[in-house]
């Protein structure tokens, strides 16, 4: 066996990892402790993967757990259920997450409903990378989370930061169902996101959100790269409005947190759903309609959203900035939600 | 050819009387266990479809009896169409788990979840499918690729008919298995419909076997009406698999002699047609054969029917008077480790805190 990739040993080195780095030493340190897991994904192989997260596994692990696959979403999403069924527990890399369409068959009517349908669990994790920002045009770029949400049997994670990118997909490889497990390539190699993590063993258990930031006057509810914004706009409206913006990161979208969602929303009164994906259909309308459900006389304000707009996602730098949702449109629903 | 080879590949297998007869019975358990069923279905039973597989039992007893089955989950593995009753019953599937099925009762194998034969059994070796066919390709792939990387000598058998193959899944499960090697033998139930689309407006090809070609697969067609010429067939098909040359395919050529459902009425059809086919039907020339070539006497065979017939009608009498699942069961089982919301509006007090 081939020595350690340097990229997945700066950890036990007490180095800083990139989020990029925490999800190859997820994969790393699951494959080594456990053989039956295993990747097939396209390029991931000889070439390490479109973003080098497999950089020097074929080398370490061998071609029976590094498998290159044609271009076949679909096939290779089912062969990982083929699998799973015979006990091993594939991990598949999806290139670019625009392109897991073809396998949307196999997810929703398949594997999602394996376990209801007595044919067992289903331990598979479809991982790949997700987001905006990157100029990368309409097919590069997308949020899929809303393509799966309206699965039941399926789980959605979609984490913010190396500790919980790592943790979290750790625990995914571990899970006995489907999970979808999106990385938003932005935050990827963010210079300000490096972070040491802990050397020991550990998991972030699906389905519970977290509180990153506490405050009293506004909870904002959001995930993966608007995480991010939604810190920025709140460091703002603490600074120049003294008003104090608490923001809960779901990390997991599906099961959806919704006693987490409910306990901040009766601390604060006032809740904002900041999301980077399209707006119609978006996890927005769900938040909001359990909220409805279970803390509407705790609300002393209009539940508003900050998503993309409603189109494909553009190429040209100043399309795509419109596009996506920014910190000065939190910013400004925020102020709005305040003074109501 | 090596003397260790397990069959030749150019010559049919042995097939001992033994064999034959035991085929002979899982033909005519098929038959049985189907025309059981249809009667319950006419009696208002039966919740969903009733596919018949009349003229198609050679097909997936012959290919079923081919494989290594065994029950400790180390032997060749199947999944199943609903027109492959015959290979569901030789691979340890039992008329009363059948019936349970059709009928959604509590102690079948999917509690009532699923329909018909869409039921699991690994350690025999039954995958049961999903309604989108092709998509077992793809799974039958992994299941297989599975076996490869292990190093286990077991051989998948995916079977599928003439409507899946025009499916992307259908092709990339293909490309998949092919490009892997996977030790996958699909199964093409080539009985010229799809639903009521007849096969010349499915594809232009001659044989499903022309596919296999644009993949690199070993291919063969066999009548579908003969068992024994199935079992030969099938018998290679999975040698090869099992000996590391990757990926085949088998057509069966035969018929479907009744509707896609018994909602279907056929009325798409050409009555002499069917009879044409009525001539060739499976059992009865299995039934001729075993007896002019002096393998059992016309009482033994017709004792079999019997038998067979008594082993639905019994199964059929026990699932019966079986209960279904409690409705609130359709909270169950959605995920391994979450509870989904019970509807609010069920709860005896409604609480919207509790939504």
């Amino acid at each position: 066996m081939a020595n350690k990739p340097e990229h997945v040993t700066k950890t036990e080195q007490g180095d800083p990892v990139t989020f990029l780095e925490a999800i190859s030493e997820a994969l790393f340190e699951e494959m080594s402790r456990d053989d039956r897991v295993f990747l097939m994904g396209e390029d991931i192989g000889v070439y390490g993967g479109a973003f080098k997260v497999t950089r020097d596994f074929l080398e370490h692990f061998g071609e029976n757990r590094v498998i290159d696959t044609p271009i076949a979403e679909a096939g290779f999403t089912g062969a990982a259920a083929g699998a799973a069924h015979m006990g091993m527990r594939p991990v598949v890399e999806v290139q670019f997450m625009d392109f897991i369409s073809p396998a949307y068959d196999v997810i929703t009517n398949y594997l999602a409903t394996s376990l209801y349908r007595g044919s067992g669990p289903m331990p598979v994790v479809i991982r790949g990378p997700v987001g905006g920002g990157n100029r990368g045009g309409p097919f590069h770029s997308q949020n899929v989370e809303m393509a799966f949400f309206h699965t039941p049997g399926l789980k959605i994670v979609y984490p913010s930061n190396p500790y919980d990118a790592k943790g979290l997909l750790k625990a995914a490889i571990r899970d006995d169902n489907p999970v979808l497990f999106e990385e938003h390539k932005g935050l990827y190699r963010s210079p300000a996101l490096r972070a040491v993590l802990p050397p020991e063993d550990y998991l972030v258990p699906l389905g519970k959100a977290k509180v990153t930031r506490a405050g009293d006057g506004l909870t904002i509810v959001t995930y993966g790269a608007m995480v991010h914004k939604s810190h920025e706009a709140a460091e703002t409206l603490s600074e120049q409005d003294g008003f104090e913006v608490e923001v809960l990161d779901l990390r997991t979208l599906l099961p959806l947190d919704d006693d987490a969602i409910v306990e901040s929303v009766k601390k604060t009164g006032r809740l904002l759903i900041v999301h980077e994906d399209t707006r119609t259909g978006g996890i927005a309308g769900e938040i909001c309609m359990r909220v409805n459900e279970k803390a509407f006389e705790w609300l002393d304000a209009p539940i508003l959203r900050v998503t993309a707009i409603d189109a494909p996602v553009p190429y040209a730098a100043t399309l795509e900035d419109f596009f996506l949702p920014q910190t000065s449109d939190i910013l400004t629903a925020a102020r709005y939600l305040a003074k109501y | 050819m090596p003397e260790s080879e397990p069959q030749s590949r150019n010559e049919a297998p042995e097939v001992s009387r033994d064999q034959r007869l035991d085929m002979f019975y899982a033909m005519a358990l098929a038959r049985a266990a189907e025309e059981r069923l249809e009667i319950l279905f006419r009696q208002g039973h039966v919740g969903g479809g009733v596919y018949r597989s009349l003229g198609q039992e050679a097909g997936s007893v012959g290919a079923a009896f081919a494989l290594r089955r065994r029950t400790d989950g180390t032997g060749d593995i199947i999944a199943q169409t609903v027109r492959a009753t015959g290979a569901v019953f030789l691979m340890g599937g039992t008329p009363l788990q059948f019936f349970r099925q059709y009928l959604a009762r509590v102690t079948g194998p999917t509690q009532g979840k699923e329909a018909n034969v869409h039921w699991v059994d690994y350690q025999t070796g039954l995958v049961g499918p999903v309604s989108p066919l092709g998509t077992m390709l793809e799974v039958m792939a992994g299941i297989t690729l599975a076996f490869k990387l292990r190093g286990e000598e077991r051989v998948g058998l995916v079977f599928g008919g003439d409507g899946a193959s025009s499916t992307g899944a259908w092709h990339e499960g293909l490309v998949f298995a092919a490009s892997q090697a996977c030790p996958m033998v699909l199964m093409v139930e080539a009985n010229q419909w799809a639903f009521s689309t007849p096969t010349r407006k499915n594809t232009r090809v001659k044989s499903f076997t022309e596919k296999a070609a644009g993949y690199g697969l070993h291919a063969e067609s066999v009548d579908g009406t003969d068992v024994i010429a199935v079992h030969g067939t099938v018998t290679r098909a999975a040698a090869r698999a099992r000996a590391g040359e990757g990926a085949g395919m088998v057509e069966l050529q035969y018929y479907r002699r009744m509707g896609h459902a018994q909602h279907d009425a056929q009325e798409y059809v050409d009555a002499a047609e069917i009879s044409e086919w009525e001539k060739r039907d499976p059992l009865i020339q299995f039934r001729h054969r075993l007896w002019s070539e002096g393998w059992a006497t016309g009482d033994q065979l017709d004792g079999m029917v019997e038998e067979a017939f008594d082993e639905a009608q019994t199964a059929a009498e026990t699932a019966l008077g079986e209960p279904g699942p409690e409705g609130s069961a359709a909270l169950e089982q959605v995920y391994t480790d979450t509870d989904i919301a019970s509807p609010w509006t069920r709860m005896r007090v409604p609480n919207p805190q509790h939504a």
